[in-house]
């Protein structure tokens, strides 16, 4: 089985390297700075994190994206190609029956020049590489949804809340309905917004948060107080983009539609169209190829485009053969300045070679 | 024989002797005060130890007792996944604890969750740092957080005296164990509205039974109707 699936990894690294990909390697022990900034908490429910006497507290890779976006900004190349194979680690916390490590073999392309056709090129590469596989294909774009909030008719501390809970569904409802008037505020908070001076009878400073930044959040809880709901019509178009769950051209159909309401998504409705020409022209049948609008907001929160997975059809509980979508923001958080738009994906050879052997 | 582990020492030792007691089964340190051993009178094949109660989940989970009294915050705490690893025979009504989030009394705009995650985020974009909860429940207090939709905050570890953290401007705000709530008070901290993680109490554990013998199983239903429950 190790021989079969070091096979099929060493397949796909060639696979990738026919596409202009250059073999990369990273550390298995990384820092955990950057994944903590960049995850918080939640990194370590999912990574193994570790210490080390000189280098603080260090991580078994959870995924080779982050440390190749890193070698990445700190080479002056672009646009690049990489492509990686090896083990990444991830603690279960839940499901002790769940694989700790896994083999990823990974394709990554960093090229700002023409985003539809990296998307194009990664996803037909990746749908090449499981040809003849039992797999079905899912595709969402993140874009869309970030583009509607941006768009919202509300004030931008409204938009920054919900933009940052987008891979949070559940508080991302929650505050919507909030904003939307169709949850009434906490009783607490309009106690607390009744009173003429709340900081009056405050109780002395202590800590770092100061006195001042307690007013400031007052204040603009007063103003958001006052800041009308968001519209009815505008929440259903949000739910209208939420709930697409279409193949990919009855979706472009339907958001087309949307963007006439809310002309904002415009960009990215064509950002949209136009990957679906560039698929078109990689040979992916996009007539068949599936659209969610909510799909990829619940994995870390990375992906802020194109974001897609590959499924064992007839296998529910097996874990996506492959996964990937476009990370620019990450590139941007990561590059200390510079950004440069990139999007990758990975297989998982060990699912490939099961798969396999079902056919 | 069936194992059951007991809390060592304290309070939390008296009480549950004094709970088996009233129940007519007798537990006792046996030999010098200092020794931790133990005696069982009034049932056949169930034998004392005396553990840390923090050493009490592991040792259930692992096997080598089958019985055990701890807090249901420490199980919660130490057993991932403990529902399937372990189960709760009786609570006992003593040893009662809520784990809780607290922040500064100063903080009159934060009295829930919802609150404490926007906080965190103007926290975070002013101080350039997350928002540090001092804390020694871990993984609660992230299950808690991250099934609640609080972000931007970062958990420092504190294995006492967590009340003072904040004054020490080493955390802006503490998940801990309370029971009246006056040491927070003192502390110039209260707790969340929708705060509590977890009310824990002393409660009477088994581990899995599935490589138990047919006559540690007889036992157990005895002991079951000895206390009646």
């Amino acid at each position: 089985m190790t021989r079969l699936i070091a096979a099929e990894a060493a397949r796909l690294i060639a696979l990738f390297e026919g596409e202009g990909a250059r073999h990369v390697d990273a550390d298995i022990l990384l820092s955990a700075e950057t994944l903590l900034d960049l995850y918080g908490e939640d990194i370590r429910g999912r990574a193994y994190l570790t210490s080390d006497p000189f280098g603080g507290e260090m991580v078994l890779r959870p995924d080779f994206t982050v440390p190749v976006v890193q070698m990445h900004m700190d080479s002056e190349a672009d646009p690049a190609r990489y492509t990686y194979a090896g083990r990444v680690f991830r603690k279960q916390e839940d499901d002790p029956s769940r694989p700790r490590e896994a083999m990823q073999v990974g394709f990554e392309v960093f090229d700002g020049s023409n985003p539809a056709g990296a998307d194009a090129t990664v996803f037909a590469t990746v749908a090449d590489a499981l040809a003849g596989l039992p797999v079905r294909a899912a595709t969402g774009d993140i874009g869309i949804l970030m583009a509607a909030v941006a768009g919202l008719k509300t004030s931008d501390t409204r938009k920054a809340a919900l933009m940052r809970h987008l891979w949070r569904p559940r508080k991302f409802r929650a505050l919507l309905d909030r904003f939307g008037g169709r949850t009434p505020p906490a009783p607490s908070r309009v106690a607390l917004l009744a009173q003429v001076d709340p900081m009056a009878d405050a109780a002395p400073t202590i800590g770092l948060r100061s006195r001042a930044e307690v007013q400031t959040r007052i204040d603009a809880l007063r103003a958001d107080a006052a800041t009308a709901p968001i519209s009815g019509d505008e929440m259903a178009l949000i739910d209208a983009i939420l709930s697409l769950d279409e193949s990919c051209p009855h979706v472009l159909s339907s958001l087309r539609d949307i963007a006439v309401d809310l002309p904002v998504i415009d960009g990215a409705v064509n950002a949209f169209a136009a990957r679906l020409d560039a698929l078109s022209a990689k040979g992916v049948d996009v007539d068949a190829l599936s659209f969610e609008g909510s799909y990829g907001r619940t994995s870390l929160e990375y992906y802020d485009g194109f974001v897609f997975g590959f499924y064992a059809a007839a296998d529910h509980y097996m874990p996506p053969v492959a996964t990937g979508g476009r990370y620019d923001a990450l590139t941007a958080r990561l590059g200390a300045g510079r950004a440069v738009p990139a999007v990758g994906g990975v297989v998982r050879p060990d699912l490939v070679v099961a798969l396999r052997g079902d056919v | 024989m069936l194992k059951l582990g007991v809390p060592s020492k304290g309070r939390l030792m008296e009480k549950t002797f004094a709970w088996f007691g009233d129940r007519g089964v007798s537990l006792r340190k046996s030999g010098s005060d200092r020794e931790y051993a133990g005696a069982v009178d009034g049932i056949d094949g169930v034998e004392l130890v005396l553990l840390s109660a923090g050493e009490i989940p592991r040792e259930l989970a692992a096997g080598r007792i089958q019985l055990g009294v701890t807090g249901s915050d420490l199980i919660r705490e130490k057993l991932a996944a403990w529902e399937t690893r372990v189960h709760a025979i009786a609570p006992m009504g003593f040893g009662g604890a809520d784990l809780i989030i607290a922040v500064p009394q100063a903080w009159v705009d934060v009295e829930t969750l919802d609150d404490l995650d926007a906080a965190a985020a103007a926290f975070r974009a002013k101080h350039g740092f997350r928002m540090r909860i001092a804390t020694k429940y871990h993984r609660q207090v992230r299950e808690f957080l991250r099934d609640n939709g609080v972000a931007d905050y970062q958990l420092i570890d504190s294995q006492g005296a967590t009340e003072g953290t904040v004054k020490n401007e080493t955390a802006e705000a503490i998940a801990d164990i309370t029971s009246t709530g006056e040491t927070l008070r003192a502390n110039g901290l209260k707790i969340l509205g929708d705060g509590l993680i977890h009310a824990s109490q002393a409660t009477l554990f088994r581990g899995r039974r599935d490589v138990w013998t047919d006559a540690q199983r007889v036992t157990l239903k005895e002991l079951e109707s000895l206390l009646g429950v």
